[in-house]
């Protein structure tokens, strides 16, 4: 294979990816020795974000664990789609209690192995721990924030795709406003999901000052794997939030996935960024900062903004928004820099 | 080694001997010593190694659990009350996926409205979720109980609920004969994981079942109860040669041989109504006990067979099933399908109700002469219930139930009991 | 069987007591069984804890309803709370206080028992000079093993060396042990008054 100098600068664009790239610079995903954590067959939908954020994220998180780890799933699409049995996709030690309880569940599990450790039984086996927005946001968030408080040994994933899609698409407190869910029906004089309700728990993860937190798309495969590997170096209580689109519940091209998700990321939608101790360590800069239209126009769940009478305020709300995230994170590159 | 201790403090140090690895607890009373007296020997090192989780619920608690257990390590909590059914979901979950949690359940009433007192609501709403159950009479033996449900569990690969009366077991300091390490060490080995989350061998646990297997997978479950009734006698018994003493088993009989009738119970108020029956054998009546030990798997077979050569059977249980009577003599029932007897049930001691000698003279001698009605409410208070009918008739916006009682019957926090 | 009965308020060490007297029993070889009144009671609150004392196993779990001995803690309740219900005739009354059953408006009601079982020790004041605390209930122990007769003060005085230790051991046996004093001498000043009348 030949080798051609590549600018910094192009690496972290959209188009260029491992080829220009040194082996050892390469993603994981790249690698023809990944650890497939979680393997082909499974039952996801075309064009599923979540299958992509699992496979990103645990094959990162098992390279850096030199593939000691052991992974506990709530339930929902992932635990739903990748484990019938016999058919289990799952490559590594995996367990799935319940719905809300995956970060005690896995909080048991680390404890447990601290415990064989001492015993001089089992070396560094590593914890993950992974749901989907409704399982970390609602339901489970009772164990995630009792498993942060104590600052227990795990890696909580969360992939975020913005409602109950195993249910069929119900709103969950990740969904943002605007949105057409069935609970949130595109009716009435507020059609969607309401404004000023829902919640970012990247920062009240921060609030509890654990050690890392982070957020990331599967738009971008370095960085979400980059992020993983500096979560796997840490001990203790990490959090890292990953939108992942569901071409099901937002109704948008399986194909369009990744163009999903890296408009959420390039209007200011979904602020891209890692925090340590509740300190914000760096973001995700937006070049050119994309009106929040273009991320919303090709998803269903948003056409009731489109039709014959534009929803001209509501958009102007959803821009706001995306501004403030802007201002907040300072997600907007500043002149000279890349 | 003889001690005068109190019945948490016991249970504490007889869980300690059987070197668990992982504890998590949540405050609820009346369970609130055992995991304060073992939080306290994991934090001074005399327990170790052993993590103790304070975590933020029950639910959280059993979770916990769960994730060690699956994890290979020997699990243990405790709870009472309101704090199991906020843990019934994972509860349901532990033994569904086999992993063998022990659990002590101080029993509690459940509200509303609240109550902090002794009765058996609380475990015998979960007498489905699959648990091995198993009630204590003295702290005796809920502390040696608490050494064979470790042994049970982990043979059977399910869970073990240990049962023991809040407070009249949990808060009574009383004489116990604490075993030695060597001893239990002779009784418990380590614990070999029939299923274990190991990244040299990668297993999925929990992962969905549908109709093709589901009702196989719940037979299972079903089987190894019934194996647990053949396997518990054994494990008494080699309790007993190791101990010295009998504890735990299907059910005890006391006075039974030529009784007439026979009182069927379960707890601590096994005790109060042996007195009475002694008492009573004094005068001449031919009454005995039948006292439950383990009440999932049922004994059906063993129950049968300790009742049928009695003339009448009453069932004096801590709980109820509300709409229908009892729960336990429901189960007993089971167990007496095709006898011509009497059967009578009688709810006492809920929320706390004292269960005195001197109406248990006055119930047993009533059933002696088939006088009971099928189902009685031992003491209860038929002033203050009619007071209450009258109320709600009288008036559509009647009010709190709870507080029109409490009003009727004045103030009650300076009584003696 | 002896049952004996403990009121004070919480805070006082009423549960505490009657453990203490439950160990004091064990370790004379005798069955014991202790308990509170199971209530949720903060400080302050009138509180109810439970001795039974055997030679047999105790099974009976029923709340001690006949008492034979009733230990109060606390002379304000005498007032508040029924804490001479189901008190055995010839029963044993034990109050903290530096007042006697007359000054405490309690004359009437105990007339025709017998004077040599109804004790009252200072036991608060005691507490404070050996302890340095206000809890009496320790130094009540070492009185009601004079006037009961059914413990030994050396085994009350084992059982508070098993449950504190240094200063809080050494102050509370000297607070027992004068108590324990106090009644002997207490119960001696009665039974003469009683062999005068007779």
């Amino acid at each position: 294979m030949s080798f051609q100098p590549v600018k910094f600068y192009q690496t972290g664009t959209f188009t260029v990816g491992n080829r220009l790239l040194p082996p050892e610079e390469r993603s994981v995903q790249a690698s023809a020795k990944r650890y497939n954590s979680i393997n082909s067959g499974h039952r996801a939908c075309q064009g599923c974000g979540e299958a992509l954020g699992a496979r990103y994220a645990i094959d990162a998180a098992m390279e850096a664990a030199d593939g000691q780890i052991i992974a506990a799933n709530a339930t929902g699409c992932l635990e739903v789609f990748s484990t019938p049995y016999p058919e289990t996709s799952w490559q590594i030690p995996w367990i799935h209690s319940l719905f809300g309880n995956t970060a005690a569940v896995a909080t048991g599990v680390a404890a447990a192995l601290k415990v064989k450790r001492q015993k001089g039984q089992g070396g560094d086996v590593r914890v993950v721990a992974q749901g989907g927005d409704g399982g970390t946001t609602d339901i489970g968030f009772g164990c995630l924030s009792g498993m942060f408080e104590r600052n227990d040994d795990v890696l909580y994933i969360c992939y975020d795709n913005g409602g109950y899609m195993n249910t069929g698409v119900q709103r969950s407190s990740a969904t943002p406003p605007a949105a057409r869910t069935a609970t949130t029906m595109a009716v009435g004089p507020e059609p969607g999901n309401v404004f000023g309700q829902g919640k970012f728990v990247p920062a009240i993860a921060m609030a509890h000052d654990i050690p890392y937190v982070a957020t990331a798309t599967v738009a971008d495969l370095r960085d979400l794997e980059a992020k993983v590997r500096r979560a796997m170096e840490i001990r203790g209580a990490r959090y890292i939030h990953i939108l992942v689109p569901c071409p099901l519940g937002w109704g948008t091209a399986s194909h369009d996935t990744i163009r999903m998700a890296r408009l959420a990321k390039e209007t200011g939608i979904f602020p891209v960024f890692e925090a340590e101790h509740g300190e914000i360590k760096s973001v995700l800069t937006i070049r050119r900062p994309l009106p929040v239209e273009e991320y919303l126009r090709p998803q269903k769940r948003y056409a009731h903004l489109f039709g014959k009478n534009p929803a001209v305020e509501t958009i102007a709300h959803i821009q706001a928004l995306a501004d403030r995230n802007i201002r907040k994170y300072r997600l907007e590159a500043r002149q000279g820099s890349h | 080694m003889l001690k005068q201790t109190e019945g948490s403090r016991a249970v504490a140090e007889a869980v300690a001997l059987c070197r668990p690895e992982v504890i998590c607890a949540y405050p609820i009373s009346p369970q609130t010593h055992i995991v304060e007296a073992l939080g306290e020997m994991v934090k001074d090192g005399s327990l170790a190694p052993c993590e103790f989780i304070n975590v933020e619920s029950e639910f959280a608690a059993m979770s916990v659990a769960i994730g060690a257990s699956a994890a290979g390590a020997r699990s243990y909590t405790a709870t009472a009350s309101q704090g199991l059914l906020y843990m019934a979901e994972a509860v349901y979950n532990a033994s569904g996926l086999g992993l063998p949690i022990v659990m002590t359940v101080a029993n509690r009433s459940i509200g509303a409205p609240i109550n902090i007192w002794n009765d058996h609501s609380d475990a015998l709403s979960q007498r489905d979720s699959g648990w091995l159950q198993l009630f204590a009479e003295t702290n005796q033996e809920a502390l040696d109980l608490h050494i064979q449900a470790f042994r049970l569990a982990e043979e059977l690969s399910l869970p073990v609920m240990v049962c023991m009366d809040g407070f009249i077991l949990t808060h009574a300091y009383e004489r116990v004969d604490m075993p030695t390490q060597a001893q239990v060490d002779a009784y418990l080995p380590t614990y070999e994981p029939r299923q274990v989350l190991d990244p040299a061998d990668p297993v999925s646990i929990g992962a969905m079942v549908g109709p093709e297997a589901f009702m196989e997978v719940r037979y299972l479950a079903h089987a190894k109860q019934l194996q647990a009734l053949e396997r518990i006698p054994a494990f008494a018994a080699e309790f007993r040669q190791i101990f010295g003493r009998d504890s735990g088993g299907l059910t005890h009989t006391y006075r039974t041989e030529d009784a007439e009738t026979i009182i069927v119970a379960m707890g601590s108020v096994l005790g109060t109504i042996k007195d009475v029956v002694d008492e009573m054998r004094e005068e001449g009546h031919r009454i005995g006990v039948l006292g439950i030990t383990l009440f999932r798997p049922f004994p059906i077979a063993r129950v049968r067979e300790g009742l049928q050569g009695a003339k009448r059977v009453v069932v004096l249980e801590k709980s109820m099933a509300i709409g229908l009577g009892g729960i336990l003599s429901t189960n007993v029932r089971m167990a007496l399908s095709g006898l011509h007897m009497h059967g009578y049930t009688v709810i006492a001691g809920l929320g706390g109700r004292a269960i005195t000698k001197k109406s248990l003279h006055g119930l047993f001698r009533e059933a002696g002469q088939d006088a009971l009605e099928s189902v009685t409410f031992l003491d209860l208070d038929w002033n203050m219930v009619n007071k209450q009918l009258e109320r709600e008739k009288a008036h559509r916006r009647s009010g709190p139930v709870a507080e029109n009682l409490l009003r009727d019957v004045g103030v009650v926090a300076a009584r003696n009991y | 069987m002896f049952q004996v009965r403990i009121h004070g308020r919480g805070g006082q060490g009423v549960v505490t007591a009657a453990e203490m007297l439950s160990v004091a029993a064990f370790d004379e070889g005798r069955h014991a069984q202790a308990f509170p009144s199971f209530g949720s009671e903060r400080m302050g609150a009138p509180v109810v804890a439970f001795c039974r004392i055997s030679d047999r196993e105790i099974r009976l779990r029923e709340p001690i309803m006949e008492p034979d001995a009733i230990i109060i803690q606390d002379p304000t309740l005498l007032h508040q709370v029924d804490v001479f219900a189901g008190l055995k005739q010839d029963g044993y009354i034990l109050i903290n206080t530096n007042k006697t059953f007359d000054q405490l408006g309690l004359g009437d009601m105990i007339r025709d028992w017998r004077q040599e079982r109804l004790c009252t020790v200072p036991a608060m004041e005691l507490a404070l000079k050996h302890v340095g605390r206000p809890v009496p209930n320790v130094p009540l122990l070492g009185g009601f093993a004079a006037i009961a007769g059914v413990l030994k003060i050396e085994s009350v005085i084992k059982a508070i060396s098993e449950r504190f230790s240094g200063k809080v051991a050494a102050g509370n046996i000297a607070a027992a042990s004068e108590a324990y004093a106090i009644v002997i001498a207490e119960m001696e000043a009665a039974r003469r008054k009683e062999n005068q009348h007779a």
